[in-house]
């Protein structure tokens, strides 16, 4: 179905070359494979975030549609994929020209090192090709069973909720996750068959209860104490900020709806470290590509395309900042520093510009540093720690805002600090709206509250609706969001047919 | 076998076609700014379903850029525009949900028909005329000099010089001789000429506010497209009434606002005139649109005005189409006399309420979806 296929002889070679010149600096990879694919397969490939085979559903289609449309009217281009797996799985596109092949497989194996050693990916499966296509035909029979439209509406509910992640879920390593996954089946038995008791509570408070109840033989199991079902004052104890893991193990909703939201959890947590470092990974790819290509692969004939490749793919634009050039500007300044030893407390305490302009201890370090860097950080702390005024006002970075009076949005400060914390505040939490659950039988009534950590910007209020709609399809009960809108405190409430803001 | 995405694709265009046209008219509807950067540029935007999520409110919020300019001065760009067109990973960054295209009127029309399955019109009952046209395809061996085809008369004169052996390419000094002058030369050929007239009549009354104006402001831009590409001479006329009518400008047509009462009939009346005057309905197809809000001054001229209808405008145009924009003033009466004269499916008279801005494509597809 897919028509990618193996590369030409001729392509083997390059690979061959290129993956020489990684070996020589250092680069550290997974096996790489690249495969040729034309434009359709490509197209298809990025619809479906890099997999030949997911779970059917229509965004795939649109996502398709709209890739296609741009290809067709000549707008977009894409020149490659590069997929987090072990091997590493790379498509060429088949009508790129040589140079393209070349500066492409630069690229990916910049990719390929960062998936491998930045500590994010970590906790990421490598398999997830089988993954992805097993978690396909799950969805797939489901749909057979239940039937297609009842299936994909709860997709839709579960999509809609997909952002709100825990980020340090990300270093549950994979004993952690294996012993989860054991009480989860657990729980799932217990829910199934004669554990039920009579009671008037909801399900979702009784489900808890069990839950409760379950990790506390859990956690005696290695203790003589005797069992005992203890009532928590608040469900959650605390905070959630993973809501589809808990909606999984708590919602009152079938075991085939709870599957679901583990896969599909289980896919956004996959791609959750490629959001958060996407200045880092684009940054890093292209400073190797850049490297690769000007001091050793390229032929002097191919300078020029090069250079206009290149300039392509760093073009500033001025409302939104280019990940692949803060990117590999910041690493190369982060090299250039640790090179010429312009760090530390004496630097940053030098006065004199000329002085300062000039320092150079010959440390030789930035090499070793960007690899540290690569390995440990991720965008925000990447921003946090080394953005630095300089850079800034080489980079020509800025802040924007809406002028209301003109109608326009213009520059609104090229200050340092507030560049910097404009970057912050739009990679915080990934760029999604910090919302955990906080209780889960709030006012006593099992209807769910969350609680949205307000950082100045208020939450696009018809999206918050049709949100709360979604989660309300799947706990069944009175939902409420507790947020800031104009500045003032408010609730936000969904009662299953209306939807109401109290302050 | 199809790849599996042609299933998620064709589910993906009926979930589209079947609730979600919203982007599509949220497109149409903002007529008057697609024509923001010169003249080919326009900005459509992609049929795409956003899943609701919790995000941040709009974009008033900002954000952070590079380039050049000082604090104060306007920032250029899009929001949410990729930076560039490089190599990328596979992510699951959401799609972009416009396009910025260079295209001429024509590829807009045929997109907007792809969008709303317009049929081509046919023009009907009418003389179609031919007419003679010539046009410089062919090369001929005589002509005048001002026609004189410099590139092919030096091929012609290289080809001899070879052929004879007097081309030295050392030296190649290329010397045309009479026999070897070409020159560019017509072909007749016969078009079918067919022209149209568009005459829009609005009501400029107190009651038809900026609103109602904008709205009818963009349905004649596309109105206008969608004409343009169907025929091959196009005349706009535009009449404004209250109690009286008179012919005007673009300009003044969308800009005058007149407090009085409203007799629909004198727009009749004057557009039955200038049809009389310059479009014999032989050589021309004819589309008068009419838009109001509905109010008239008196049943008694509504029936004058369904008299104009049956005996002077119907037997002539194409198609009539009566649109009315919903204001706060108005009554809507008159689309009621007018269903009630004609009925709603009438093929020559079509009638279509436009409730606010988002409702333009409907209306839109209602006027020209018959292919009159």
């Amino acid at each position: 179905m897919l028509r990618s296929k193996p590369i030409s002889k001729k392509l083997r070679q390059l690979q061959k070359e290129i993956q020489g010149y990684a070996d020589d600096y250092g680069l550290d990879y997974f096996d790489q494979v690249f495969e040729m694919c034309d434009y359709e397969t490509i197209n298809i490939l990025a619809a479906q975030g890099g997999f030949p085979s997911r779970y059917p559903h229509w965004k795939f289609g649109m996502q398709f549609d709209q890739l296609t449309k741009g290809y067709r009217y000549g707008l977009q281009e894409i020149y490659e994929m590069v997929i987090n797996t072990d091997p590493c799985y790379a498509y060429l596109l088949d009508v790129n020209n040589w140079i393209d092949q070349k500066l492409v497989m630069a690229h990916v194996y910049g990719h390929n090192d960062f998936f491998k050693n930045n500590l994010w990916f970590k906790s990421t499966d490598r398999n997830m090709m089988d993954v992805m296509a097993n978690n396909g035909s799950k969805i797939r029979r489901y749909m057979k069973k239940y039937g297609i439209d009842r299936v994909e509406k709860f997709i839709d509910a579960v999509l809609s909720l997909e952002n709100l992640l825990d980020v340090s879920e990300l270093f549950e390593n994979e004993e952690v996750r294996r012993s989860r996954r054991e009480t989860e089946q657990v729980f799932a038995y217990e829910n199934s068959s004669e554990y039920e008791q009579v009671d008037n509570r909801s399900d979702a408070l009784k489900s808890f209860l069990k839950s409760a109840a379950r990790n506390e033989k859990n956690n005696s199991a290695t203790g003589d104490e005797p069992e005992k079902l203890e009532i928590p004052s608040k469900i959650p104890v605390s905070p959630q900020k993973d809501v589809l893991r808990f909606l999984m193990n708590f919602a009152p909703i079938e075991q085939w709806e709870s599957d679901i939201i583990g896969m599909l959890r289980e896919e956004a947590y996959y791609y959750l470290p490629q959001r958060m470092t996407k200045i880092m990974n684009e940054g890093w790819a292209s400073y190797w590509h850049s490297k690769i290509m000007t001091e050793r692969a390229l032929d002097s004939s191919e300078i020029i395309d090069f250079a206009d490749k290149h300039a392509g793919v760093m073009v500033m634009n001025e409302k939104n900042i280019n990940p692949y050039k803060v990117g590999i500007e910041l690493m190369r300044d982060i090299e250039h520093r640790w090179d010429t030893g312009k760090f530390g407390k004496e630097y940053n305490e030098c006065t004199n510009m000329q002085e300062k302009h000039a320092w150079d201890l010959k440390l030789g370090k930035g090499r070793e540093k960007i690899f540290q860097v690569r390995q440990s950080h991720n965008d925000i702390t990447f921003i946090d720690e080394f953005l630095t005024p300089e850079f800034c006002e080489r980079q020509k970075l800025f802040v924007y805002k809406y002028n209301p009076r003109n109608e326009r949005f213009e520059v609104d400060t090229r200050d340092f600090e507030g560049i910097k914390q404009k970057l912050l505040s739009q990679l915080t939490n990934f760029g999604s709206p910090l919302i955990s659950i906080t209780d889960a039988n709030y006012k006593n009534r099992a209807e769910l509250l969350l609680e949205h950590t307000h950082y100045g910007v208020d939450l696009d209020v018809s999206f918050t609706e049709q949100t709360m709609k979604n989660l309300y399809r799947i706990w069944k009960r009175p939902i409420n969001l507790a947020s800031k809108s104009e500045e003032k405190e408010v609730v936000f409430h969904f009662n299953g047919k209306e939807f109401s803001t109290k302050s | 076998m199809d790849h599996p995405i042609k299933r998620d694709h064709s589910r993906f265009r009926k979930i589209v076609k079947g609730k979600l046209r919203d982007n599509l008219r949220k497109f149409v509807s903002n007529g008057q700014q697609i024509l923001p950067k010169g003249k080919n540029k326009f900005r459509i935007p992609m049929p795409s379903i956003e899943l609701p999520r919790f995000k941040y409110g709009s974009a008033s919020q900002g954000g952070a850029g590079h380039g050049e300019g000082k604090p104060g001065d306007p920032v250029d760009g899009n929001q949410g525009e990729p930076g560039g067109t490089g190599p990328g990973e596979a992510g699951q960054d959401e799609g972009q949900k416009e396009l910025e295209l260079d295209v001429s009127l024509e590829e807009l029309a045929s997109i907007l028909s792809e969008e709303l399955e317009l049929p081509n019109i046919e023009p009907k009952g009418k003389k179609q005329i031919e007419s003679e046209t010539n046009k410089y395809t062919s090369i001929g061996t005589v002509g005048p000099d001002s026609l004189r085809h410099v590139k092919r008369t030096f091929k012609a004169s290289l080809k001899r010089q070879i052929s004879l052996g007097h081309y030295d390419p050392l030296d190649p000094k290329i010397i045309p001789s009479r026999k070897d002058f070409r020159y560019r030369s017509s072909n007749t050929s016969i078009e079918m000429e067919n022209s149209a007239v568009v005459i829009y009549m609005m009501d400029v009354s107190g009651s038809m506010g900026d609103e109602q104006k904008e709205i009818v402001r963009t349905q004649s831009f596309w109105i206008n497209l969608w004409l343009k590409s169907q025929y091959k001479d196009i005349e706009v006329r535009y009449i404004i009434h209250d109690a009286t009518a008179k012919e005007v400008n673009e300009e003044v047509f969308f800009k005058t606002r007149e407090s009085g009462g409203t007799l629909i009939s004198s727009a009749y009346k004057l557009c039955r005139d200038i049809i009389a005057e310059d479009y014999h309905s032989d050589e021309w197809n004819i589309y008068p649109f009419h838009f109001s809000d509905g109010d008239n001054w008196s049943t008694d001229d509504t029936k004058l005005c369904l008299d104009i209808l049956n005996t002077d405008l119907l037997p002539v145009a194409n198609m009539f189409g009566y649109g009315q924009v919903e204001s706060r003033y108005g009554s809507g009466q008159f689309f009621k006399d007018l269903s009630a004269a004609y009925g709603e499916k009438n093929k020559k008279i079509i009638l279509s309420k436009i409730k606010n801005r988002e409702a333009i494509l409907d209306s839109i597809k209602d006027f020209l979806g018959k292919g009159n």
